[in-house]
């Protein structure tokens, strides 16, 4: 089930150094949502907090609510550990378990959360291949190593493995940034199918790639360095790549600076 | 040509660089004469080990009375000489066993303690710890094995009598406990520390992106050990315990002070008495006439031989599961 995030008031610090401050937004479901901004913004450190990740950094801590549908991520008594498996994440690069096949790659987060019948398992592993467009590429060889494939085919099959746990949302830290362009656009038009069943956040250095595939987008900056990063506005990614309201998102978009 | 109009070298034709080049070249070569050197001096001392050790061995054999591989017996001051390395064998593949069983998996234990669970402060000072038992001398592992150790082992071994006596292997007739259990103990604790410093490194070299994918799945700290690291750390983990198997196998001083050698092949592993290569060689070699010594260095081979299968063994079982190490492809 998708589920819409809602942030209010969210500042994250790596120990004493305030990395993004006072960030709130809406993201909506079954829509994909677009991160961009100069490095250094704070945009995959905002990304990270929302399944909980950023408090993985040493001294990383994060303060404000993050609320999925009604529940709040950040509540007392919230497990870290169940957030994860409600928001899933696809990396920068991709990041099969380099000792398991493809099959085991997609059925890992099924088996942590509990046992399943053989028959089951291969029922799940072939949806999510397929649900990732990888099926047809790797049916013959369910049980080779998931590092034997190509950069675009490892990154599908990241995706494959994150949506086989059927989670609300779904991250997706600048997952195409280390494919060549035809990989690339696979994952681009994996992303648009996969926004009929999750609510998808994407973090992108590429303006081209926001403006293709997403919903909405926010601009994140940052005042220099050292400063922590902001939320300088969101807005429908039409209107943002055509006519923003903050000068500075114009003045980023059109390659004035950053 | 391009070469002709790069800069500096042949242009400016300055004897400064020219020279600079040429030593640069000299160095290469010198270098690469080092390095090939040393690897052939290494395969040659090797040889040269193995040629002495076949030679003296056979001469030892060709006067053995008895079958080498399986007499009970070792009597090399009669004539004909009569021996056989089977106690040997035994007590030393035994004793070893014994201390891996224990050793690895407190090792991998540790290792994961430090590179995964201790806070940094802790950390440091527990590595600082284990890897200053590797510097204790062996002799001084088997003073405190013969004089701690053997003592209040007895009580232990009572226990174990009790209760577990009807497999006849753990049975205990009582007396010092200079066993073949007790030289495993021992083991275990001396080759903890390169067990444990060897996976540690491997653990600490699993990438973190490995880990992060766990994590995002849902893991537990557990799960993502058991997901991530523990795999990725599995030829590490067996090559520490087959360098930590290569010490057991040829450990000498500590064995030989607390093993009580009597050359039989006890039943149970906990009566004292058995013997192992290292240990045998180091007790009799003092008194060994001239065929003796052969002798001895007859059962020294066949140590080196044991410890080249393991290695080899060790080799084997990396390379089959090298498609999913994560260091191919």
């Amino acid at each position: 089930m998708a589920k819409r995030i809602d942030v209010s008031g969210l500042t994250a610090y790596y120990g004493s150094h305030k990395a993004i401050e006072d960030i709130s937004m809406t993201v909506e479901p079954r829509s994909v949502t677009a991160f961009i901004g100069p490095s250094g913004c704070g945009k995959s450190t905002f990304l990270r907090t929302l399944n909980r990740m950023h408090e993985v950094t040493s001294g990383g801590r994060v303060e404000g609510k993050v609320m999925l549908d009604d529940e709040n991520l950040y509540g007392s008594g919230v497990d870290p550990v169940s957030v994860r498996r409600t928001v899933g994440m696809v990396f920068q690069r991709p990041n099969p378990f380099p000792t398991m096949s493809i099959f085991e790659n997609v059925a890992a987060g099924l088996k942590l959360n509990g046992s399943y019948k053989k028959s089951e398992l291969e029922g799940v592993v072939e949806k999510s291949l397929k649900g990732a467009n990888l099926w047809n590429e790797v049916k013959d060889r369910l049980n080779k190593p998931g590092a034997g494939l190509s950069g675009g085919q490892q990154q599908r099959l990241c995706i494959a493995r994150a949506i086989a746990v059927e989670p609300d949302v779904l991250l997706m830290d600048e997952p195409c940034s280390a494919l060549d362009p035809i990989s690339t656009l696979a994952i681009e038009d994996l992303i648009g199918e996969l926004k009929e069943r999750f609510t998808i956040v994407i973090v992108t250095h590429n303006m081209q790639q926001a403006a293709r595939v997403s919903d909405r987008t926010a601009f994140f900056n940052l005042a220099g360095v050292g400063q922590p990063g902001k939320l300088i506005e969101i807005d429908e990614t039409e209107r943002i790549f055509s006519n923003p309201s903050v000068q500075a998102t114009e003045d980023y978009i059109s390659g004035r600076f950053g | 040509m391009k070469t002709e109009i790069e800069p500096t070298s042949t242009a400016a034709g300055s004897p400064s660089t020219v020279r600079t080049r040429s030593t640069g070249r000299a160095g290469d070569k010198i270098f690469l004469g080092l390095s090939r050197g040393s690897g052939i001096a290494l395969l040659v001392i090797m040889a040269a080990i193995a040629a002495f050790l076949t030679y003296r061995a056979a001469i030892a054999i060709s006067k053995d009375d008895a079958n080498f591989l399986t007499t009970l017996e070792w009597n090399t001051s009669s004539s004909p000489m009569r021996f056989g390395i089977a106690v040997l064998a035994y007590g030393t593949v035994v004793s070893s066993i014994i201390a891996m069983l224990i050793a690895v998996p407190i090792a991998v234990g540790i290792a994961l303690f430090i590179s995964h669970y201790a806070p940094r402060r802790l950390a440091a000072p527990v590595a600082y710890v284990i890897d200053l038992l590797a510097a204790v001398p062996s002799i001084v592992y088997g003073l405190w094995g013969a004089l701690f150790l053997v003592p209040h082992l007895t009580g232990l071994y009572t226990w174990f009598d009790d209760y577990l006596g009807w497999t006849g292997i753990l049975s205990y007739q009582g007396g010092a406990a200079r066993s073949l259990f007790t030289v495993g103990i021992l083991l275990a604790i001396m080759i903890l520390p390169i067990v444990t410093s060897v996976s540690r490194e491997v653990f600490r070299q699993v990438p973190k992106m490995h880990e992060e994918a766990a994590l995002a799945l849902g893991a537990t700290r557990w799960e993502v050990i058991r997901m991530a690291v523990l795999p990725f750390g599995r030829s590490g983990i067996i090559s520490a315990s087959m360098l930590g198997l290569g010490r057991a196998l040829g450990e000498t001083m500590a064995v030989a002070t607390v093993l009580s050698s009597n050359f039989r092949i006890e039943a149970s592993l906990l009566d004292p008495g058995g013997g192992t290569f290292a240990q045998n060689i180091a007790s009799r070699f003092k008194e060994a006439g001239d065929d003796g010594r052969d002798a001895l260095i007859a059962s020294g081979l066949v140590l080196f031989v044991v410890t080249l299968l393991v290695n080899g063994a060790a080799r084997m079982i990396i390379a089959r599961r090298k498609e999913y190490s994560g260091t191919a492809a």
